[in-house]
């Protein structure tokens, strides 16, 4: 049994103790020791029912922990030491807990971790080593933020917009670790879907893989970014992409229109283009448009700004990148772009270099750098 | 997010409270300021918010390539270099709010007679490693 479909059963067990009367904070960590020990010794000794393997030791861990602290209280053991009988129920309390664990209260990061380690059944470890921070300090933020939605009622439907943001956070962190996160979020947004079938949760997942299946074409084997005009088309996964569109054709053919929806639709018009200068930059400034409605904010502003400036000219992009704010990340990216396609390579130059002092990342920053150098060649020349 | 909060033993702004090296406080003075700093690391740990902290001595030496084949130049140590870095700690926080308020309590660790130093802090953003979709 490969690690991944380990990973699958960790939610449901979770589920088993919780219906056993565990308090979800307790059962969870039951069922992450559970898991170390499962990676541990499972490549030696496959056992023949991995779930129930997981329940009976979760359980055990469970009782010895809950015997632990009524004895250290003094007191006699609450906990029925054997599990209520009948059969473990069909139930599945998954879908609760993906709402639990992006409950509104939590913080991004910690919503994030949370889900990674109970929805996505990742042990900590394997966080903190994708976050780049010690795992003490992943313990703390995943064990405060269980205590902080411990009282909240698995019964009840939770916020599904605040559930597809998390998942979205955990696709854009990419590959880091030994945990590919971004085929963590299409696996786990799959998994909603097959739960919950509404139009955005169709939505991200289209996105999601619209977006993955570029992946290879995005980054050259140093690391340099590889701007989306420049991409090797050929590279594109055609079969991700192919899945992404119908599923997106699904969800658009319900009508209920939302902003992963019009974000995948864009994405899609992309993968459609077997060349950059094929892409029909009309839609996709249509498609704009309906996220402004859905969204109006000043990143997607931006985005529209620079798709006008396909579509009508970079000087009516720039005339549209005019009402965006310049403090939004990428505005000054934006514009040096507008104005080297208008011509002005002094100004683009210039643009280029301080759009590269703002970025946030390493690659965006060294891939503005070079355009800033690239830019004063043409001017040299 | 990432940030990294950098003390300074000289360079920054004027200090708000000029304060004398700590070599010659007290012992308790001393016991003070070590104790609020480790118990400031250990309070972001519980808080999630932790990620590394680490202290510099004061003499460094500057090295440079002097071409192939050959050693490397050394220069220093110098006594009096115009900014000199003590340490950082490195925090991952929510939003640059909650760097700046943790830089705040960190700058109001103790120093003679028990006063908040005052001390400035220079706090930086990391680059991420990572790139959002741009398209």
């Amino acid at each position: 049994m490969n690690e991944s479909l380990l990973r699958e059963l960790i939610p449901a067990v979770i589920g088993v103790l919780v219906w056993r009367g565990a308090d979800f904070a307790s059962a969870e960590d039951a069922v992450q020791d559970a898991l170390v020990r499962a990676l541990d010794t499972w490549p030696e000794d496959p056992p023949r029912d991995p779930k129930g393997w997981l329940v009976t030791v979760a359980w055990r861990k469970f009782l010895d922990q809950a015997r632990g602290e009524t004895s250290r209280r003094g007191r006699e053991v609450a906990v029925a030491v054997e599990p209520p009988a009948g059969p473990v129920p069909d139930t599945d309390d998954t879908l609760a807990l993906y709402f639990l664990c992006a409950h509104p209260t939590l913080s991004a990061s910690s919503a994030v971790a949370l889900t990674l380690r109970v929805v996505g059944g990742l042990t900590t470890r394997q966080i903190a080593t994708a976050y780049l921070v010690p795992e003490a300090t992943m313990a703390q933020r995943i064990s405060r933020a269980k205590r902080s939605v411990n009282g909240v009622p698995l019964d009840r439907p939770g916020d599904l917009g605040t559930v597809l943001r998390v998942l979205y956070l955990v696709f854009n962190e990419g590959y880091s670790g030994d945990v590919d996160l971004a085929a963590e979020a299409i696996r786990l947004t799959r998994q909603l879907l097959s739960m919950a079938d509404e139009p955005e949760v169709a939505g991200l997942l289209s996105l999601m893989l619209l977006h993955h299946a570029r992946r290879a074409s995005r980054t050259r084997t140093d690391g340099q970014l590889v701007p989306l005009a420049e991409q090797d088309r050929s590279r594109w996964d055609s079969t991700l992409i192919a899945e992404g569109v119908t599923i997106l054709q699904g969800a658009l053919a319900r009508d209920r229109l939302g902003e992963y929806q019009a974000q995948a639709a864009i994405a899609a018009l992309h993968a459609d283009a077997r060349a950059a200068d094929e892409t029909d930059w009309v839609q996709i400034v249509e498609w704009y448009d309906e996220l402004l409605r859905l969204t109006d904010s000043p990143v997607v502003r931006l985005n529209r700004a620079v798709a006008v400036g396909e579509a009508d000219g970079p000087q009516a992009g720039l005339a549209e990148l005019a009402s965006v704010d310049p403090t939004v990340p990428r505005q000054r990216a934006a514009a040096a772009y507008l104005h080297e396609r208008a011509g002005d390579l002094d100004l683009s130059a210039q643009l280029y270099a301080e759009a590269a002092r703002a970025a946030t990342s390493l690659p965006e920053r060294d891939h503005l750098t070079r355009q800033a150098a690239r830019v004063r060649e043409l001017l040299r020349s | 997010m990432k940030y990294l909060m950098l003390k300074h033993y000289r360079g920054g702004p004027t200090p708000a409270v000029p304060f004398a090296p700590m070599d010659q406080w007290t012992p308790e003075e001393i016991d003070a300021h070590i104790t609020y700093m480790n118990d400031f690391a250990k309070r972001l740990q519980e808080t999630g918010e932790f990620v590394d902290s680490q202290a510099l001595k004061p003499e460094g030496t500057f090295v440079r390539s002097d071409g192939q084949g050959r050693p490397p130049v050394t220069d220093g140590p110098f006594a009096e270099t115009k900014d000199l870095i003590a340490g950082w700690m490195i925090i991952d926080v929510e939003s640059w709010d909650r760097a700046v308020e943790l830089a705040g309590e960190l700058s109001a660790a103790p120093g003679p007679r028990g006063e908040p130093l005052h001390e400035w802090l220079e706090v930086r953003p990391f680059l991420t490693a990572h790139s959002k979709f741009t398209e």
